[in-house]
This record gives C-alpha cells, sequence and structure tokens, in this order.
C-alpha cells in the first residue's frame, strides 16, 4: 500500500496532473481514505501498465479506455475461467473425465509454415 | 554460450540510430509485453530482455560504456517488477472487473453468459448444467458352463457395493456387456453413466466351443466301443445318459440335440469318442488278439502316407 504523493515520487515520468486524472476516469482505483488516495499493489502495477501504454507505446488518452476496457475484459475472463477450472477440479475423477470427453476438440485453420 | 548482446536482443546493427532503436523496441516491446500476453509466460522473459537491452542503449552513456566493454549486457538490468498480470489474476484484480459484466455466480450464470444450449436462464424451468455420468469398466470371469447356459453372477464393484450381472447365454470370451444406468453418478440431474463389463470365459476341462455347439472328447473302453452301451455323460445342463452303438470306432461323433450353448435356439453337444485300451499290458487281451485270426482284416493306414 502507497499513498498518492509516494507513488508520484517513486514513480518516474509520472505526472500528478495526469495521475489524478486517471483517477477521476476510474481508470485507477485506489482506496479513497481521508485527504489521500491509497494505491494497493494491483493499482500501483496498474499505474505503471497505463505509464507503459502512454509513454512507451504512445497510446494517447483517447485510445486508452479501449485498451483497457480489451485488458479488462480479457482478465474477467481469465478470472471466471479459473473459477471454472476451480471448481472443476474439486469435482469427482468420472464428473472431470466426463467434461473432458465432452469438450469439443480445438480446430482452426492450418497455419502454413516453412 | 555467449549471452546475447543488446543489439542482437532488439536484431539491429551495432550502429543503429538511436530513433532507429527507439522503434524497434516500441515494436518488439508492444509484441512480447507480459500485460499483452498473460497465457505466455515465455513473453515475461523477452520482454525482459528486451527492456534491458533498450534500457542500456537508449542511454548514450551507458551504450558508450558497453561499446567500451566497460559494462556487460546485464549492466542496466533493474530490479524485478510486479507486472499487473500478477495481480489481476488474483483476488485483487476483481477490483477492476468491467462494470455491468457478468458475474458468474454458478455454472447456470456461465452457461447462460455464452448462450450454451446446455444451460437455462433461472427462472425458465431451472434446467442446468447437466452431464452424463462417466462410464465405468469392470471384468468379470464366469465359467465355461455359466457362459452356456447363461444366469446371474454376483460382481463385486467396491467394497460393499456388488450388482448382480445377468449372464446372457452364450457369452463368448471378451464380450463387453452394458448395464445402463449402473456406472458414475450424473452431474446436474444428468444421467448416470453405464457399467461396462468385459467377460472372461475361464477354461473348462471337458468342455469345448464351436459356435453354439459344445464339444466333449469321450473316453470309452475296447468292450464298449464294440459292443455298444448306454454311458453317462456330462452337459452343460448336467449329465445325460447316452447310447454308444455297437461296433463305434474311436473317433466317433455323437449329437446330444439341444445340449449345446443355451440360447432360444440351443445347440448341439458333439461328443467324440476316444477308445481306451485301459491296461496296456493287459495278458488275457494280448493272448486273445495273438489267437485272434480276423476273417475280415483291415489296414486302419490305408490310403494314409505312412502305409
Amino acid at each position: 500500500m502507497i499513498a498518492f504523493d509516494e507513488l508520484l515520487r517513486q514513480m518516474r515520468g509520472l505526472d500528478r496532473r495526469e495521475l489524478m486524472r486517471w483517477v477521476e476516469n476510474r481508470w485507477v482505483l485506489p482506496e479513497r481514505q481521508e485527504r489521500t488516495w491509497i494505491f494497493h499493489e494491483v493499482d500501483v502495477a496498474r499505474v505503471e501498465l497505463i505509464l507503459e501504454i502512454r509513454q512507451e507505446f504512445a497510446i494517447d488518452e483517447e485510445a486508452l479506455p479501449l485498451v483497457l476496457g480489451l485488458l479488462d475484459q480479457v482478465y474477467d475472463l481469465r478470472r471466471q475461467l479459473r473459477r471454472v477450472c476451480d471448481a472443476l477440479a474439486a469435482q469427482p475423477q468420472e464428473v472431470q473425465a466426463a467434461v473432458r470427453r465432452a469438450l469439443p476438440p480445438v480446430t482452426g485453420p492450418e497455419i502454413p509454415h516453412d | 554460450m555467449a549471452a546475447e548482446t543488446p543489439y542482437e536482443v532488439l536484431g539491429v546493427k551495432p550502429d543503429a540510430s538511436a530513433d532507429e532503436i527507439r522503434k524497434v523496441y516500441r515494436k518488439l516491446a508492444k509484441q512480447f509485453h507480459p500485460d499483452l500476453n498473460p497465457g505466455k509466460p515465455e513473453a515475461e522473459a523477452r520482454f525482459k530482455s528486451i527492456a534491458a537491452a533498450y534500457d542500456l542503449l537508449s542511454d548514450p552513456e551507458k551504450r558508450a560504456r558497453y561499446d567500451r566493454g566497460e559494462i556487460d549486457e546485464t549492466g542496466a538490468e533493474r530490479p524485478p517488477r510486479g507486472y499487473y498480470r500478477g495481480h489481476a489474476e488474483g483476488a485483487q484484480g476483481w477490483r477492476y472487473q468491467p462494470e455491468g459484466e457478468m458475474d458468474l455466480n454458478d455454472l447456470e450464470d456461465l452457461f447462460a453468459a455464452f448462450g450454451s444450449a446446455g444451460g437455462r436462464r433461472r427462472g425458465e424451468g431451472g434446467a442446468g448444467f447437466r452431464a452424463h455420468g462417466a462410464d465405468r469398466h469392470f471384468t468379470l470371469t464366469v465359467d465355461c458352463v455359466a457362459a452356456a447356459t447363461g444366469g446371474k453372477q454376483r460382481l463385486s464393484l467396491a467394497p460393499e457395493e456388488w450388482l448382480d450381472v445377468t449372464i446372457p447365454a452364450g457369452v463368448e470370451d471378451g464380450q463387453v456387456l452394458r448395464l445402463r444406468g449402473k456406472g458414475g453418478p450424473g452431474f446436474g440431474g444428468g444421467t448416470a453413466g453405464d457399467a461396462l463389463i468385459e467377460v472372461h470365459v475361464a477354461p473348462h476341462p471337458l468342455f469345448r466351443r464351436d459356435g453354439d455347439n459344445v464339444l466333449l472328447e469321450l473316453p470309452v473302453s475296447l468292450a464298449e466301443a464294440v459292443l455298444g452301451a448306454r454311458v453317462s455323460v456330462a452337459t452343460v445342463t448336467g449329465p445325460v445318459t447316452m447310447a454308444i452303438p455297437k461296433g463305434s470306432d474311436a473317433g466317433r461323433q455323437l449329437r446330444l440335440r439341444g445340449k449345446g450353448i443355451q440360447k432360444k435356439n440351443p445347440g448341439d453337444e458333439i461328443v467324440t469318442l476316444k477308445v481306451f485300451i485301459g491296461h496296456s499290458s493287459d495278458p488275457e487281451l494280448a493272448e486273445f488278439l495273438e489267437k485272434w485270426a480276423p476273417q475280415h482284416p483291415f489296414d486302419p493306414r490305408k490310403g494314409t502316407a505312412a502305409a
């Protein structure tokens, strides 16, 4: 956990007004505490990712919600899938085997290689 | 093996301009960024080396020192950082669940969300995810007589759990019997799986099988073969009395109708006579045969190669 000002000090190239805008836009969701925001580990990592997307990948703030939205969907799907897999793993062997058999094989176009 | 130089990592020439290096780095970083490759652990390693290489080459002073051989390719490595994906897939990641998106509280919601035929929305009748139970495999050894006549045999599935299996008459070695609903339990109200029982037929000391017929070799004495007799013969349904006709030769086959495999149209038991002379040193028999001059002598090997 780290407070707003401390995060600004630690992260090179992070602008105060920029970070405030990200929080206002709800791209980052720190915890409101008295007169500051507290960033948990996941929030810090997210700030670092957004900073990279903005600076290294040269994606402007117009396109940023699209990128973040897609990423959030990917991670949401992965979390949901993880829940299903965990639930399946807790089932008896025969149920697991039945589900495996019921899974259609993954098919796709053949990729030519040289 | 020597480590890759930062130039090799980025795939640029050692005299590449700062602009060129930056362009290549951006392209590679986009391609291998771990957060854009959540399912590919190798992307992180690649991204790290790309970042490290760029870190070194983008700094004119470090690049010059590297070119002069004053620092090695790891000279600028940064301490490990915690990538977003490491948190996003953990418990904390739920905070960034897209707003208004699905909250899959159980499988029903999941299948409803994906519009699967296997699931229905709640309140529509309640049929959720269903799966047929798994089949269970067993083997069961039956003796030859039971295989010929059919009947019930107890199969132990587990301690304290058994199944009375109906053996169909004429079951063959290796045949698999399917008992519907005796396998693993279904899931979500699905039907139970089946028990698949592979039957092994144990060999019998007397009976052999040929299709629906049962074969038996019956030892008879010389006198019984010559003079005829009524003898008791084993069949799959129990002993019966059979007449051996007078003058029966060794190898003669006699048919007991309906005493074979007990199907709806039962097969026969085919009895092949084997003549035994008994005690081979019986002096009276030898004496008799020495004196015996047959009126119609015959050569049993006539027409065989040994003749």
